[in-house]
């Protein structure tokens, strides 16, 4: 799957609380969590952003709490991608388990600014800023996560039978 | 190579008789927990992909916590689903309002957890009862829609840090500064992904509410879980709380450390965290000029007995300054009733506390205490995040029950040596 996108760049250590605000958790509807995505660190990302951006996170994405809300607001805006340095490992599981693309590249996260435009090939881990024409290559998932990712998530899998042994 | 205590139960929960760190492996669980926040996207999945029955009803906790006694509609629209699929499955450990308390402090109490167990929770804190010596991890809610469906877990196999405690806290300082002193030391990802395994023979002079309040903060350092060695404390708490027959796990004598920290608890002084991260955290005594709006002392981290006994201890005798808001939340029913049984709510209402029944409230910025704009909180919880207790322009400073209160009485960040 190849993935493109424009960029939304944020620093380090975002946590669940910019993602989706608490005040907003009285909801679980994807497009409503959607409607306040990213509000408490970046309040014009809601208007900006378009179906297949891509967004940049530096270390410990989506740290915090483990409200699955986060990656179902940021998948319910349309986001196509989270990239980042590394993850909050509940935001990580999260978004497998919800078939929410990401990826951690250090060196990628690196060389991409804010508004860049990014193609992904999530099988081999391939980056390309296409505005730079840079390349990165991210270290792809193991086999156990990609039955989990291929089956279309975590209880996809469970309902076809399989489980989710590795 | 040996095995962490964490790796112990993660290989036993597996069905094998050793893992090591990595490893990716699906574990039985003793019991999923979930809240009236997360449980009803995960019982949306669970009912969505056909599962019938949950695998154990009494192996899954529900707990209304968080927005309750219903704040809103829309909340009470979701303990309402939550209620009813408790109903349906006749799931044992559900907890309505007049019987809940936050599920942290709860679980506990009511012996539902004990050592050796493996726990998950949609809930970024279950890792609290590592205290217990326990494996337990916070998960998201289609891990909680899986485990009650199949009674099972993935996980990769935690390396670890060790953190070798010795000496004794000095007066006042309590399990809260002990873990913002290590957040301080480590950040906030200092350890992802790892277990943060307690050691050494400073545990023996932590309570067992200071262990429960340090292994709640393990994943504001980024760990999967935090935990401490089983010792006749831990047993008789086991003993007191809970029938289940406790198993207690040792780490190997060659069990990998990733790195090994010391810590001497009898340096430790009171500590604080700035905002709007857990490990800005500096010693109280370098804090005094702070002024603030409102004290809460609650949550799963600091809820418990004792801290109440703390803060109603600096409290005592003394009113709550000119302007600011305290509130007051114990964190159980039970522990509610200890409390006024013992006069510390008498305490709290005649120095100008406002006290609430069990909820999470404004630990998260739900209710009963959100901040306006350029307000500053002194709180007992567990996150200062942008915006975490209201609004974004809102700033909450993190601290043990001692410190907490006395910053109460005096308006500002104080030490109760001060008062
Ligand atoms: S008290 Fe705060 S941190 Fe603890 S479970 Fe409730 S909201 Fe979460």
């Amino acid at each position: 799957m190849i993935i493109e996108g424009r960029v939304h760049k944020y620093g380090d250590n975002v946590d669940t609380d910019v993602i989706i605000p608490a005040r907003y958790l009285n909801t679980t509807d994807p497009a409503r969590l959607a409607a306040h995505c990213m509000e408490d660190i970046d309040a014009s990302f809601v208007s900006s952003v378009k179906p297949g951006d891509i967004i940049v996170g530096g270390m410990n994405f989506g740290c915090g709490s483990s409200r699955e809300h986060a990656p179902l607001a940021i998948k319910g805006s349309g986001v196509s991608f989270v990239l980042a340095k590394s993850f909050a490992r509940i935001f990580f599981r999260n978004a497998i388990n919800i078939g929410l693309a990401i990826l951690e590249c250090p060196e990628a996260v690196d060389g991409i600014r804010d508004g860049d435009t990014v193609e992904i090939d999530v099988d081999t881990g391939v980056i390309t800023n296409k505005t730079t024409a840079e390349r990165f290559t991210a270290q792809p998932f193991p086999p156990f996560l990609q039955k989990i990712i291929a089956a279309g998530g975590l209880m996809a899998s469970i309902a076809a039978g399989k489980g989710a042994r590795g | 190579m040996g095995m962490t205590i964490t790796q112990k139960i993660i290989a036993r929960h597996a069905g094998l008789a050793s893992v090591k760190a990595g490893q990716f492996v699906e574990c039985a669980l003793d019991l999923v927990l979930g809240n009236d926040i997360t449980a009803p996207i995960a019982i949306e999945e669970f009912e969505k992909c056909g599962a019938g029955r949950v695998f154990d009803p009494a192996k899954v906790a529900l707990v209304p916590d968080h927005f309750t006694p219903n704040k809103d509609i829309a909340a009470a629209t979701q303990c309402a689903r939550m209620r009813r699929f408790a109903r349906s499955h006749d799931i044992v450990n559900y907890f309505e309002v007049g019987q809940m308390g936050i599920e942290h402090a709860l679980l506990p109490e009511m012996g539902l957890v004990v050592s050796g167990d493996a726990v998950i929770g949609a809930d970024s804190h279950t890792c609290t009862y590592g205290a217990l010596g326990a494996f337990s991890t916070g998960v998201g809610s289609t891990d909680m829609a899986a485990g009650m469906a199949t009674g099972r877990c993935w996980f990769k196999v935690p390396a670890a840090f060790n953190f070798r405690l010795t000496g004794r806290p000095g007066p006042y300082v309590g399990g809260k500064d002990v873990i913002l002193h290590i957040i301080g030391l480590i950040g906030v990802d200092g350890a992802l992904y790892r277990s943060m395994e307690f050691s050494g023979e400073g545990v023996g002079a932590l309570t067992m509410d200071d262990r429960f309040t340090i292994a709640n903060m393990a994943i504001e350092a980024g760990a999967k879980n935090g935990i401490f060695p089983v010792d006749e404390q831990t047993l008789a708490y086991v003993r007191e709380h809970s029938d289940r027959s406790p198993v207690t796990e040792a780490a190997d004598s060659d069990a990998e450390y990733e790195k090994t920290f010391s810590i001497d608890l009898t340096q430790i002084p009171l500590t604080v965290a700035y905002p709007h991260l857990p490990s800005n955290t500096r010693p109280v005594a370098e804090a005094r000029d702070v002024p603030i709006d409102q004290v809460v002392i609650g949550s799963c981290t600091n809820g418990r007995f004792s801290d109440l006994r703390a803060a109603a201890d600096v409290l005592r005798g003394r009113r709550v300054a000119k302007g600011v808001r305290a509130i007051i939340i114990p964190a159980t029913q039970r522990i509610y009733l200890k409390a006024m049984k013992e006069g510390l709510l008498e305490t709290f209402v005649e120095a100008g506390c406002a006290v609430s029944t069990p909820t999470c409230g404004p630990c998260l910025g739900g209710h009963m205490g959100i901040l306006a704009a350029g307000e500053r909180a002194v709180a007992t919880t567990n996150r200062n995040f942008v915006g975490r207790m209201g609004h974004v322009e809102s700033e909450v400073y993190l601290a043990g029950p001692a410190v907490a209160a006395a910053s109460a009485v005096a308006g500002r960040i104080a030490s109760p040596d001060e008062l």
